[in-house]
């Protein structure tokens, strides 16, 4: 993590400095750097003259928000209604017996995407995959670049 | 000045328009339990422990910010109220770990003192033991999540009345704590004046002195309520 | 011959290859031949989707569906490709054109018959990029003649008279909601989208934003004319990233063009509209949470009142209402009360059944007649359960009743909810234990906080519903669950809370036997 972020000026300027564009100057703060990093957290909460526990209290609510730095590739299994009646319950158990985070996989979960006609699917490095098998998965893991 | 009549637990009641049912039910000598309201601080409505029933409302309304209404028929202790604040308490009591025997409040503690009026003697639903911690980082006072229930009055107190924003709630559901900074040690936020309003609002030995053992520890909410007071009307009782 | 090739590039088909087949079919496009991304085609399940329309020049132009395309084999694409240039080839007019991989689908089936497309209208038939076919469409006339006409109460009048009720679940009169904001003293006020689709298993509004976001704009100009209001605000979740990007491309669009931001049309009317893309929190899409949200701030519901009518983003009276429900407006107003009629719902049907997808019917179909007529039932040698409505808000409607039709106050009387549209059929192989508990665990983890009811109390019915599924809870745990469910319900400070149990206590009504065939075998006689 930087310790000056001149990236986030155009977003700091967008929003005025205002208290009300946090999420927004925070969603972009993860965008640009990988996650909010202690001295990124600083550097907003200065910058829109807020209180640490704010921001601190703001950011951790929301569960899309990060404080440490990302794993190469990411797998998050959706767990929504149509998925969970088609089986992610399984996928999640078979992925959380693998050792995914040696090869730099993240695994994690997400609550609908929104295509539920591809269900179980995963969301692999922002990509979904429909109809997913535990096989089928873990050998797509498998070619993922280590 | 316009006033206001009721009718709270078959006591007529007359107030000024604009106040409260909990306001109203305190002028009339009827206690309705609380906890997350302090007078003084802004209300939050988030305990649920002074719902009542309100005659044509079908919902149950928090005592703490409804205001009163000409001719209003309220109940404050049916028995259906009386389930649903043991019910609270239960919750409050199995989602901490509460061990009143060497707690610094015991025998001073706002939650205890709900139990014993609510008659909550033990708890139907089963004790969760989370893994809490305690932070003594700071030079005087300490906090132990453990006793935490929650009521946010030191966020409030801290940022209403003191005004430096030390706390702030952290994380959500079930895992949301009280966080001070960027969810550091205590001792490590420079914001903090050490002016121990926090602690002096805690209704439980969450926050604490350094120093007081169990039994020692004696908060006065109603310091809090003179100083508002002092500061709105420029009014001193020394 | 001329061809228009619509391909589905909306999330559902883009992740099966709907982009690129666009690509691959854009080396097509020539004088005669239109190749175009386009939103949602209807049945998700069957994608990539293209839609080919032929018109020899004498008659109407005739509609073809094909599903199941190739999307990843080039050498499947390219036949494709030449297949489609022969056909636009063709001087006359051919038999039906047959792609060589792929399959027909027939568009009289009961899937497409049965709808009434008034949201969805130029969904799935429009450049959602583009605001030229926006326009050429029609797309912003209501807005036009709104601002012509300057009359904001005939369109109040107008919208309540239609009965139309707030689509997002809980079905508010939105005449009325108007009306208050409308009538709210002060210059400054508010229009919000509430586009925060979070019911797990529903995508009927990232349908729309994505295949027709100028509608939803319209729409919005629309109740803001009608309110007074000159400031709105989008609240989309971030797990949409394709509507996020065809909206903020849709605004800057309308911006340009005049349809949105300062005298638009010519008139005295000013409205511009600001995005703000969530974080991941479904109580979010409670409306007090979302003005928290909007400000800045964790999304904590608060006690109303005050309403958002009175008090709503940054303190100004405020309109919210989501997605479908704008959308609704310029149907209604081109249609007038009467054509418009009952008015439409759109719905997202999913989980074990044959054909899913979106699906737009007239207010009042059966629930069979889109479960097992439209969506065809339950997959082989399976039946139906329970067809879910209304997310984690909501319940199951068994099997038996499936011939109620889809109205507010029907689905109410069974237990469940209208919802947003997100319906999930489940077969007999379901354990309805399991889906409460599912739903509970949803809410134990979206809970914000901040009352104890919600906090505490969706933990301990996780809990519990926990206990019954690894078959050691007694009679005794049943009936605490069923009475913290109604405590939860009747206590908590928001709808989140106050609906939590209602999976639970909708199973508990519906197929108690699921519940008693869990108790331990040592606790019942």
């Amino acid at each position: 993590m930087p310790e000056s972020f001149p990236d986030l000026e155009p977003v700091l300027q967008r929003h005025g400095r205002q208290a009300d564009g946090l999420i927004e100057v925070l969603n972009h703060g993860q965008e640009l750097y990988g996650y909010l990093g202690e001295p990124l957290l600083r550097h907003i909460a200065r910058e829109l003259r807020l209180p640490f526990s704010r921001v601190q209290g703001t950011a951790s609510f929301y569960h899309l928000f990060r404080f440490t730095p990302p794993l190469r590739h990411s797998c998050l299994v959706c767990t929504g209604t149509a998925c969970h009646v088609k089986g992610a319950g399984a996928l999640l158990a078979v992925l959380a017996g693998e050792p995914l985070a040696e090869r730099g996989i993240e695994l994690g979960s997400v609550r609908c995407v929104g295509t539920c006609s591809g269900a179980p699917l995963v969301v692999v490095d922002g990509a979904v995959w429909n109809l997913q098998t535990s096989t089928a998965l873990l050998a797509g893991l498998r070619r993922l670049e280590p | 000045m316009s006033v206001c009549t009721l009718r709270i637990d078959e006591r007529d009641v007359a107030i000024e328009a604009g106040s409260t049912l909990l306001q109203a039910a305190r002028e009339a000598g009827i206690a309705i339990p609380t906890l997350c309201v302090l007078e003084g601080l802004s209300p939050v409505a988030a305990c649920r422990l002074c719902l009542v029933e309100v005659s044509g409302s079908e919902k149950l309304l928090p005592a703490c910010i409804t205001p009163v209404q000409e001719g209003m028929q309220v109940h404050t202790a049916t028995p259906r109220l009386q389930e649903i604040r043991r019910t609270v308490i239960e919750l409050l009591f199995t989602e901490g770990n509460h061990v009143c025997a060497i707690c610094v409040a015991n025998g001073h503690c706002e939650l205890q003192d709900l139990a014993v009026e609510v008659g909550m003697d033990h708890s139907r639903l089963p004790y969760r033991f989370p893994d809490r911690h305690v932070d003594l980082s700071h030079p005087l006072f300490g906090l132990d999540h453990n006793r935490c229930v929650l009521c946010t009055r030191c966020v409030r107190v801290c940022d209403e009345v003191e005004g430096a924003h030390v706390w702030d709630v952290g994380w959500r559901g079930e895992h949301c704590r009280i966080i001070a900074g960027l969810d550091e040690p205590w001792g490590a936020v420079d914001a903090c004046t050490h002016c121990g309003k926090c602690v002096e609002v805690c209704p439980t030995g969450a926050l604490f002195h350094k120093g007081d053992t169990s039994e020692e520890k004696h908060s006065d909410p109603g310091r809090l309520q003179a100083l508002v007071h002092a500061r709105h009307h420029r009014q001193w009782t020394p | 011959m001329s061809l228009c090739l619509r391909v589905c590039t909306a999330a559902s088909c883009r992740s099966r290859g709907g982009e690129d087949l666009r690509q691959a079919l854009a080396a097509v496009a020539g004088s005669s031949t239109v190749v175009k991304g386009v939103g949602c085609l209807g049945p998700c399940s069957e994608g990539p989707l293209l839609e080919l329309e032929t018109a020899s020049g004498v008659g109407h132009p005739e509609r073809q569906l094909f599903g199941n395309l190739p999307a990843s084999d080039p050498a499947a694409l390219a036949a494709l490709a030449r297949s489609l240039r022969a056909c636009a080839e063709n001087p006359k007019a051919p038999a039906p054109w047959q792609p060589p991989a792929g399959q027909a689908l027939d568009l009289n089936h009961p899937f497409f018959r049965l709808q009434r497309r008034l949201v969805l209208k130029h969904c799935g038939r429009i450049d959602p990029e583009s605001i030229t076919e926006a326009l050429a469409a029609g797309i912003y006339q209501q807005l036009q003649r709104v601002l012509e006409a300057n009359d904001p109460a005939a369109v109040i009048e107008l919208v309540r008279r239609s009965g139309l009720r707030g689509r997002g679940g809980a079905g508010y009169p939105t005449g009325l909601k108007w009306a208050t904001v409308a009538k709210m003293p002060g210059h400054e006020k508010v229009v919000v989208c509430n586009a925060d689709e979070g019911d797990p298993g529903a995508f009927m509004d990232r349908t729309v934003l994505e295949g027709d976001p100028h509608t939803l704009l319209e729409g919005m100009a629309i109740a803001a004319h009608a309110v007074g209001a000159s400031r709105g605000f989008i609240y989309v979740r971030a797990e949409y990233p394709l509507a996020i990007a065809r909206l903020r491309q849709a605004i800057h669009q309308a911006e340009q063009q005049g349809w949105l931001g300062t005298a638009i049309a010519g008139s005295r009317f000013n409205f511009e509209i600001a995005l703000r893309v969530g974080a991941g929190a479904y109580v979010c899409g409670e409306e007090t949470a979302l003005i928290q949200s909007i400000e800045g701030k964790r999304g904590m519901p608060r006690p109303r009142p005050p309403y958002p009518a009175e008090q709503g983003v940054f303190g100004l009276p405020t309109l919210i209402n989501n997605v479908e429900t704008f959308a609704n407006v310029p149907a209604l107003l081109r249609l007038g009360v009467e054509a418009y009629g009952g008015g439409t719902k759109v719905f997202s049907l999913t989980g074990d059944v044959l054909r899913t997808g979106v699906i737009e019917v007239p207010m009042g179909t059966n629930l069979r007649t889109i479960v097992e007529t439209m969506g065809g039932g339950a997959p082989q040698g399976r039946t139906i359960k329970a067809v879910q409505t209304g997310g984690p808000s909501g319940g199951c409607v068994p099997a038996q009743q499936l011939d109620t039709p889809v109205t507010y106050e029907s689905l109410q009387a069974l237990g469940t909810i209208m919802g947003s549209g997100g319906m999930v059929v489940m077969d007999d192989t379901t354990n309805m234990v399991d889906i409460a508990r599912f739903f509970m665990a949803f809410s134990r983890e979206e809970s914000c906080g901040k009352c104890v009811p919600c906090r505490a109390g969706t933990v301990q019915l996780d809990n519990l519903l926990c206990r019954i599924l690894e078959r050691r809870a007694n009679p005794a745990d049943l009936e605490q669950l069923e009475s913290l469910c109604v405590m939860v319900m009747d206590t908590s400070l928001c709808g989140l809370g106050q609906s939590a149990p209602k999976p639970v206590l909708s199973t508990l009504r519906h197929f108690r036997g699921d519940y008693l065939a869990m108790l331990s075998p040592e606790a019942t006689p």
